[in-house]
């Protein structure tokens, strides 16, 4: 596949999933339809050039694909077809107004994609299992990379896509929007899947660069759009607030020659102040609500730092005492890990080391960032041999080239 | 339209004595479930079955049959009885499964038939 091919895959293939499967209600069936037409494009596209709209090519050519299909398979039942001749009939220009009323029903939720996300947010899926529908159907991550964001061994995650897929099939899963009695209960899951798209973007499993500027803008469209259709649920406006303070760092991660720069040595000048002057207006709108939630500490965390000027001047008690409350919240190691950090910033590393220390280390022997914060700390409280050790092992889990040679350089200053 | 079977399921143990006031509640309150479901067209089939205690599992290998006593799971939780129903799609059989869960105040599995 090329490069500017891969990046219409990118940017489009979710999109064209989630329309197909509003279209034909099938998961396979929709998914197997884009693929081929990625396959088409992979051929014709080197000799034509890539058309005006992708997307759309993309798009028509799976529809026609699928029809193609259910036309071959008798097997299949007609509500398929009829299905889509209800919607592409309404996408013609000479449609019958009365059938705007059946998109109506449909058109609860307006983008395709968000959708679907409700739609994978099953009650029936466990929520592993939703998180990871989503990210492969919507944010058309990799198998490995969604493994890499759970933390879990690849083969483990694709049997969890497939059951998950499976089970929606054998149950008779209606590709409906839910209920509003519904819909906030679905919202949990459809956040954690956001954010986890977002922090995938933020830190890329692979490729070249640090950062997949795509998907962390993916996520905060689909944050931005959430946070629009569900304007009373505060831990959505918490997610994108959260979203748009971590965003405002970036230009800041990188150094000119594409090397990785740590929050404790960011230039705050390159922070961009739009996007924090929109976050913290959000987290405003939140705590005058008060109904707080993981995602609102975490983004009122994330509004602390984007406070400080340089980061010594950062309130290092206010983060430690937020990250007290979201333990309450949720209790999870890598909250725990980020909560030593900051403590290790608060009372100096040996402080850091012993929150550390209360952390289970087989929950996140896995974890890249758990090895690398605790090697710093270690060199910080002159444990040398520690540290190297500790780098050593945070450079065997990094699959980012620019995160390695950042922990290689670590290793290599002790 | 899909079949979902809705079975309950509770301790091995479970013995109903129908003369207790909690046994008439819960006929009761299964009895009205019952009649909702085909006042909807959604019942197929339903029976309550007698305790695992009950059960013998029957094995066929090459024309020798042999029977054993007991049921063929010996775990501590049994499935005490079931309804097989019709329902447009999961949402709508899992609705329905709330309502015999209540019914029978107790936990129910849904699991969609083949076909």
């Amino acid at each position: 596949m090329t490069d500017p091919l891969d990046e219409v895959f990118r940017s489009e293939a979710g999109r064209c999933t989630a329309t197909l499967i509003r279209v034909f209600g099938d998961i396979d069936l929709a998914e197997d339809a884009v693929a081929e037409a990625f396959a088409i494009a992979a051929e014709g596209w080197p000799k034509t050039g890539i058309p005006p709209n992708p997307g759309g090519w993309i798009t028509t050519t799976a529809r026609n694909r699928a029809i193609d299909r259910l036309r071959r398979e008798s097997t299949r039942s007609e509500r398929h077809l009829a299905s889509h001749r209800l919607h592409t009939e309404s996408m013609e220009p000479d449609h019958k107004p009365e059938l705007d009323r059946l998109d109506d029903f449909v058109d609860v939720v307006a983008d395709d994609q968000l959708r679907l996300m409700f739609l994978c947010a099953h009650p029936a899926l466990a929520v592993d299992a939703q998180v990871a529908l989503i990210l492969r159907l919507l944010g058309c991550l990799e198998t490995s990379e969604i493994a890499k964001a759970f933390v879990v061994p690849e083969a483990t995650m694709a049997q969890r896509i497939v059951r998950a897929k499976r089970k929606l099939h054998d149950n008779h899963a209606s590709y409906r929007i839910p209920r509003a009695a519904e819909l906030s209960d679905r919202l949990a899951a459809v956040l954690a899947a956001i954010y986890l798209i977002y922090t995938e973007g933020h830190t890329a499993t692979s490729g070249r660069t640090l950062m997949r500027t795509d998907l962390s803008s993916e996520a905060i469209r689909l944050g931005r759009t959430l946070a629009e259709l569900m304007p009373d649920e505060s831990e959505a406006i918490g997610l994108l607030a959260l979203m748009l303070l971590t965003e405002s760092r970036r230009p800041a991660r990188t150094a000119a020659d594409g090397t990785m720069v740590r929050l404790a040595d960011q230039d705050c000048t390159r922070w961009d102040r739009d996007l924090i002057g929109e976050g913290h207006e959000l987290v405003r709108a939140c705590l005058r609500r008060n109904q707080p939630g993981p995602f609102q500490i975490q983004a009122a965390i994330a509004a602390v730092y984007a406070d400080a000027a340089t980061a010594e001047a950062t309130d290092w008690s206010q983060i430690v005492s937020l990250y007290d409350q979201l333990s309450v919240l949720r209790s999870n190691p890598v909250i725990a890990l980020n909560r030593s950090v900051a403590v290790a910033e608060l009372h100096g590393p040996a402080g850091g080391l012993a929150a550390l220390a209360e952390i289970d280390p087989a929950s996140l022997d896995n974890y890249q960032p758990y090895h690398a914060a605790r090697a710093d700390l270690l060199a910080r409280a002159g444990h040398q041999q520690e540290a190297v050790a500790a780098y050593e092992r945070a450079i065997e889990l990094t699959t980012n080239p620019v995160e390695r040679d950042f922990l290689v350089r670590q290793r290599a200053a002790l | 339209m899909p079949q979902y079977l809705i079975s309950v399921w509770h301790d091995d143990t479970f013995e109903v004595d129908f003369t207790t006031p909690d046994a008439q509640r819960l006929a009761a309150q299964v009895g009205a479930f019952n009649e909702e479901l085909m006042e909807a067209g959604a019942w197929v089939f339903a029976a309550g079955l007698h305790p695992a205690a009950s059960a013998t599992v029957v094995r066929s290998s090459g024309g020798d049959v042999s029977m054993t006593d007991g049921p063929y799971a010996e775990t501590k939780e049994q499935m005490g009885g079931f309804w097989m129903i019709e329902a447009v799609d999961l949402d709508a059989a899992l609705e329905w499964a709330a309502k015999g869960a209540a019914a029978c105040e107790g936990p129910v599995e849904v699991r969609p038939a083949q076909g």
